[in-house]
C-alpha cells in the first residue's frame, strides 16, 4: 500500500527534479491559456465530442509520425487539421458533425494502435500520445508548442466577438452581417491546433480536462462574458501547474493529477452555481417576470 | 422603404414566387402568411441580402440587399438557450452594436449607455444582469427586439418571432413591434403562421400559397373567396371575436405546422 502511495506522490529531491520539468511548467502555463480561452468557445458552440474525435486523429498523426522518426508535435498537427477539416467540410450541422465525428474516431485511434504496434522504440513514448507524458518537454517540443500556441491565441484575438455571436445566434449574426458560414470551418482548425499540443502533454484521451472542463467549470459560477474566459484560463492553468507539481518524483504521467484537479474545481463550481441558482443568481428587480410596460 | 419589382425566387427548378411586386411604406405593417415552404422565410433572407433574386429587381431604401445593412433589423423565433451561455442579457444587446466587429472589443462608455437605452426601450431593465440561459421565452424575445434596434434600423424583418411564446408574451411583443413602428416610422415585415395576435396592427397581408400570391388589406386578402381561389380548394373564412379563424383543407397544406420553415439549399 505505502508503495503505491509513494508512486503516486513523492516529494523527495524536489529541488533538484523541480530545475529539470521547467519546460513542462512553461509548456503547462500556456496550454492552461490556449485551453482556458478555447475552451469557452468549445462550450459555447456544443463541440466536446468534436475535441475528442479531432484528438483521435491527431494521436494517429503523432504516432506515424514516432513511427517514421518524423517530429510528434508536427505529425499530431497535421492529423489534428486533417481531423479538422473533414468535420469542418461535412459536419455543418450538429447532427451530421456526431455522427461524422462518430465515424472518424475510432478510424484514428485504429490507425494510431497501428502505428504504435508497429514502432519499436520506448513504450513510454507510445502510452505518453494517450494518456499523456512522464518525461520532460524537450526545447524543440517547446518551441513548436509556444509558436502553434501564438497562432490559436492570435486566431482567437481577432475571432472573438464575432465568433461570440455566431455562437449565440448564427442567423442574427448573419443577418448583421458576421461570416457565420467561413467562421465554423475557420474556427474548427484552431480548435484542431489546440487539441495537436494539448495532447503532447496530457494525452489524446485526456483533452477534454483542458479543452472543456476549466471552461464548463467557469460557466456555472458567472455569465459575465469576461469573467467565464478569465476564470476558465485560471482553472486551466492551476490544473495544468498544479498536475506537473504534484506528479514530479511520482512514477505516474502527469494527466491523472491534471484531471483530478480540473474535475475537483469543476465540483466546487457546480456546488457553488447549484446554491446561488436558489438564491441571488437569477434574482432581478421586483416583479420581473411580469415587467411592467415598455418605458419609452 | 423596400420595393420589389417583378421579383422571382426560385431554388433550381422549384419556383417559390414569381412576378412580385410590392412597395413597403415607412411605418407599414406588412404580415407575410402562407403554408411551411410557401417561400416567407425566402423573402426574409432575400431582404436580408443572403439568397439573391432569380428574377426582377429588389431595393431597400434605393439600394440593392445588402448583408449586415444597418438600415434592418432581424428579429428571429425564440429558441430554448442553454442555461450556461455566457452571456447576460446586456451582453446580448451589445452584440446588436458591436458583435459583427472583429477583435475582443472593450465596451465604452458610448456602447454601455446605448445598452442601457435599448434595454428601457423594451422594458428589459430589471433583468439586465441576468445570464440570458435562465429567461423566459418572452423576455428572451424582448432582448432580442432590442438587440435588432440596435443600429436603429428603418426596416423590422420579423420571423415568426411569437412562435412558442404563452398569449400573454405574444401580445407583449407584437406591441412593442407595434409601438417601434409607430414611434419611429419604422417599417415592419413580420412572417407568421397565425395572424390573430397582430390582426389589430396589420396594414396589409402578403399570402403565399404554392408559388402564388395575394397582397392587399385584411379585408382583402382574409376571404373566403380569395383564400379559396389562391388554395385552390374551398376555405372558409370566419371573422369571430376580432379574431380570423380559417376552416378547409389547409391541414394537408401544412398551414397549421408552426416551426419547420422552409430554409434554402
Amino acid at each position: 500500500m505505502n508503495d503505491v502511495w509513494h508512486q503516486i506522490f513523492n516529494f523527495t529531491d524536489y529541488g533538484a527534479l523541480l530545475a529539470l520539468v521547467r519546460n513542462s511548467l512553461i509548456a503547462g502555463a500556456i496550454l492552461g491559456i490556449v485551453g482556458g480561452l478555447v475552451g469557452v468557445f468549445v462550450m459555447m458552440r456544443d463541440l466536446p465530442f468534436a475535441v475528442h474525435g479531432i484528438s483521435e486523429l491527431s494521436f494517429a498523426g503523432a504516432s506515424a509520425a514516432l513511427l517514421i522518426g518524423a517530429n510528434v508535435v508536427a505529425g499530431s498537427l497535421v492529423g489534428s487539421v486533417v481531423a479538422a477539416s473533414i468535420i469542418g467540410a461535412l459536419g455543418m450541422r450538429a447532427r451530421d458533425r456526431n455522427s461524422i465525428i462518430g465515424v472518424l474516431m475510432p478510424f484514428g485511434l485504429g490507425l494510431g494502435v497501428l502505428f504504435l504496434a508497429l514502432y519499436k522504440g520506448r513504450a513510454a513514448n507510445k502510452f505518453g500520445l494517450l494518456t499523456g507524458q512522464i518525461i520532460a518537454v524537450d526545447t524543440p517540443q517547446l518551441s513548436w508548442l509556444a509558436a502553434t500556441s501564438a497562432v490559436v491565441l492570435v486566431a482567437l484575438a481577432v475571432l472573438w466577438r464575432p465568433l461570440t455571436f455566431a455562437s449565440v445566434d448564427p442567423e442574427v449574426a448573419a443577418a448583421r452581417g458576421v461570416p457565420v458560414r467561413a467562421l465554423a470551418p475557420i474556427f474548427t482548425i484552431v480548435l484542431g491546433l489546440a487539441v495537436a499540443i494539448s495532447i503532447q502533454i496530457v494525452g489524446a484521451l485526456l483533452v477534454l480536462a483542458l479543452l472543456c472542463t476549466p471552461a464548463a467549470a467557469a460557466m456555472r459560477v458567472t455569465a459575465s462574458p469576461v469573467r467565464v474566459p478569465l476564470l476558465s484560463v485560471l482553472f486551466a492553468t492551476v490544473s495544468m501547474l498544479g498536475g506537473t507539481l504534484l506528479a514530479l518524483g511520482s512514477s505516474v504521467p502527469i494527466s491523472p493529477y491534471v484531471t483530478t484537479i480540473s474535475f475537483l474545481i469543476y465540483l466546487v463550481c457546480r456546488g457553488i452555481g447549484a446554491a446561488r441558482s436558489r438564491g441571488a443568481w437569477t434574482r432581478r428587480g421586483a416583479g420581473a417576470t411580469r415587467t411592467a410596460g415598455p418605458v419609452l | 422603404m423596400i420595393s420589389l419589382k417583378e421579383a422571382a425566387l426560385s431554388y433550381g427548378e422549384r419556383v417559390l414566387w414569381r412576378d412580385l411586386t410590392l412597395d413597403v411604406e415607412p411605418g407599414e405593417f406588412l404580415v407575410v402568411l402562407g403554408p411551411n415552404g410557401s417561400g416567407k422565410t425566402s423573402l426574409l433572407r432575400a431582404l436580408l441580402g443572403e439568397v439573391p433574386l432569380s428574377a426582377g429587381t429588389m431595393t431597400i431604401g434605393g439600394r440593392p440587399p445588402r448583408r449586415g445593412s444597418p438600415l434592418i433589423g432581424y428579429v428571429p423565433q425564440q429558441k430554448a438557450m442553454s442555461p450556461a451561455m455566457p452571456l447576460r442579457s446586456r451582453d446580448l444587446v451589445r452584440l446588436g452594436i458591436d458583435g459583427h466587429r472583429w477583435g475582443m472589443g472593450r465596451a465604452g462608455r458610448a456602447v454601455r449607455a446605448r445598452v442601457d437605452e435599448l434595454l428601457a426601450e423594451v422594458g428589459a431593465e430589471s433583468y439586465a444582469d441576468v445570464p440570458i440561459g435562465t429567461l423566459s421565452g418572452g423576455e428572451q424575445q424582448r432582448l432580442r427586439i432590442a438587440q435588432a434596434l440596435a443600429t436603429d434600423p428603418r426596416i423590422l424583418l420579423c420571423d415568426e418571432p411569437l412562435l412558442s411564446l404563452d398569449p400573454h408574451h405574444q401580445q407583449a411583443v407584437a406591441e412593442l413591434i407595434d409601438r417601434r413602428r409607430r414611434r419611429h416610422d419604422t417599417a415592419v415585415v413580420f412572417v407568421t403562421h397565425e395572424i390573430n395576435p397582430v390582426l389589430p396592427m396589420v396594414d396589409r397581408v402578403l399570402y403565399f400559397v404554392d408559388g402564388r400570391f395575394r397582397a392587399g388589406t385584411v379585408r382583402e386578402v382574409m376571404t373566403s373567396h380569395t383564400l379559396s381561389d389562391l388554395y385552390g380548394t374551398p376555405v372558409e373564412v370566419i371573422r369571430a371575436g376580432g379574431r380570423i379563424l380559417m376552416a378547409g383543407a389547409l391541414d394537408a397544406a401544412g398551414h397549421h405546422h408552426p416551426g419547420g420553415e422552409e430554409h434554402g439549399p
